[in-house]
């Protein structure tokens, strides 16, 4: 029943964020990221900073979604705890969203604060907050559904790590928060247009400086969401097929 | 009494390695059953098909009534899993654990916190409600992952090894609690290494060894079918003298040692009534008498080839 169904997705993401995100050691690291973030690139260049909030922005969102939430599903996994959620009468699909929810709920907290920062300190002026906040949210969702694929790829909690920062990195360097994609070498562009990252920060861009850069908002939201589509069915059918 | 858990033929292949090899049996309603066998004879592999943790190769199985391969939800509606591992999360309290889980199994919401105090009472958990799941001891952790199995009301549970790594009285407290099972009608299906633990609990035992069922039936007819006639041991007021030795051989095998007598004999009635009989001409009181039969213990050694003793070093190696 669809009804069952949902209400397991909301207790799993409860669960997870009782039992790991909301933490005192995360929530703190989750206050504090962001800040430091913003410190040393105001310190680096303290008129550049407005230029830089997609980006910085689009960086807390990355390091949110993920750097919780792979270690959260092998971490499970390893002590058995996912177990008990496949034993449950919901679908495997439920769980997985459940699980890409609570990753989703920390990164908002963290680019949530990065975006406070931004505005109250920076003066960063939001031109379309309405399109920003669903631009984040699409953001998050495929940014938390990536950390997922990874963690179902993964048996350890330290291959989680390694494999979140081979698409982390180059996430941060190619898709355009710090330098934007159009002046980067063409074959760096290339690599640039398959991460989803690149669409995130050129929607986040669009919707707080209200221009447009490579594409048009409407056009990088249907691109993530193809992305978070494609994730989240690659990372079900790994689930499922671990139960073969 | 109907069969709640009926298997046919239900197989499991690991690439060209078979864990499971055409397993049939049944399961009745408000029954403990036994399934017992070596580590890697298929125990835990069958029990993870029946749940819908691994799904079978061949065969098909019916849990409550519902086919394991079409609708498994149903099945997970109406059962609950011991696994090996006590698993719940250590970072939530012994009533946040029991309150997931009952959220996880759709209890209604008017119910929750009343099943959860009844589960507490009845698993001595009271004091522990706000301790979390990762202070408990081993023991109390074992408690509280078959309250969990528990909070939906299931109609069979699954019971994986469930004192296994326990101390002795935790395992013992943990055997009375699987007793009270039964008087509310749950049928539960549990796999041990610890023959003399099946013996205890369970209605019907089953024997698997390399996938294979080797027998199924009461510990005691699987006591009897190994053969060995039972013995009938008595300890007499005085030492027989040899008139009263060549008097009980009809009966069966004679062993003396002082003043005891071991007959080991097909009828053990009429074994009685030889020794009561010439103990009595003789003037001889019979103080006390026990009848032995073959253990479980016995009979698995002698159905497997496999030793109790080195199934449970192998088994807490692991651990």
């Amino acid at each position: 029943m669809l009804v069952d169904e949902l209400r397991g997705i909301y207790y799993i993401l409860l669960k997870d964020l009782k039992a790991y995100y909301f933490k005192p050691p995360n929530i703190s690291w989750g206050i504090l990221f962001p800040l430091v973030l913003a410190l040393a690139f105001s310190l680096r260049s303290p008129t550049g900073l407005v230029e830089l909030a997609p980006g910085l922005i689009a960086m807390a969102a990355v390091f949110g979604t993920t750097s919780m939430e792979a270690i959260v599903i092998t971490f499970e996994r390893r002590t058995g705890a996912l177990e008990r959620l496949l034993l449950a009468p919901i679908s495997t699909k439920s769980i997985l969203m459940g699980k890409i929810l609570g990753g989703t709920v920390f990164g908002f907290m963290i680019s949530g604060i990065m975006t406070i920062i931004s505005v109250l300190v920076f003066n960063v002026k939001i031109q379309s907050p309405l399109w920003f906040s669903l631009m984040i949210a699409l953001t998050l969702l495929t940014l938390s559904s990536l950390g997922a694929l990874v963690a179902v790829s993964v048996k350890e909690v330290f291959e989680a790590q390694t494999l979140s920062n081979y698409f982390r990195f180059p996430m941060i360097f190619l898709c355009g928060v710090f330098i934007p994609v159009e002046n980067m070498p063409q074959p760096l562009q290339a690599i640039a247009y398959l991460l989803p990252l690149t669409y995130s920060v050129d929607a986040l861009r669009s919707t707080i400086f209200g221009t447009s850069n490579i594409l048009n908002v409407f056009t990088d939201a249907v691109i993530l969401s193809l992305f978070f589509i494609t994730f989240s069915v690659i990372s079900n059918t790994l689930l499922k097929r671990s139960l073969r | 009494m109907k069969d709640v858990i009926v298997l046919h033929e239900l197989t499991k292949y690991y690439d060209n390695l078979i864990a499971v090899d055409h397993v049939s049996l049944t399961v009745e309603e408000g029954e403990v059953f036994g399934f017992l066998g070596p580590n890697g004879a298929g125990k835990t592999t069958t029990i993870r098909m029946l749940v819908g943790l691994t799904t079978p190769s061949e065969g098909t199985a019916f849990v409550a009534g519902y086919n394991i391969k079409e609708d498994i939800v149903e099945v997970k509606r109406r059962v609950g899993v011991v696994p090996e591992t006590s698993n719940l999360y250590d970072e939530l309290s012994v009533w946040d654990n029991l309150l997931f889980s009952s959220r996880l199994y759709h209890v209604p919401r008017n119910e929750r916190a009343d099943r959860i105090r009844n589960l507490l009472e009845t698993f001595n958990l009271q004091e522990r409600r706000k301790t979390k799941f990762g202070k408990l001891s081993k023991g109390l952790k074992r408690r509280l992952v078959i309250a969990a199995a528990l909070i939906h009301q299931p109609e069979i549970v699954f019971m994986d090894e469930p004192t296994s790594g326990l101390d002795v009285v935790s395992a013992i407290s943990l055997r009375k609690l699987i007793r009270e099972l039964r008087k509310e009608d749950i049928t539960v299906f549990l796999t041990t290494h610890y023959i003399e633990e099946a013996d205890q609990l369970s209605d019907r035992v089953a024997i698997i060894v390399e996938g294979k069922i080797v027998v199924v039936d009461t510990p005691e007819n699987i006591k009897q079918s190994i053969g060995g006639a039972p013995v009938l041991e008595a300890r007499l007021s005085q030492a027989p003298d040899e008139s009263m030795i060549r008097g009980l051989e009809p009966a069966g095998r004679v062993e003396f040692k002082g003043n005891r007598v071991r007959i080991e004999a097909e009828n053990l009635t009429e074994a009685l009534e030889s020794l009561a009989r010439l103990a009595s001409q003789r003037g001889i009181q019979v103080n006390d008498v026990n009848t032995l039969q073959p253990s479980l213990e016995e009979a698995f050694v002698g159905l497997t080839g496999v030793s109790p003793e080195l199934m449970k070093i192998e088994k807490e190696g692991r651990r």
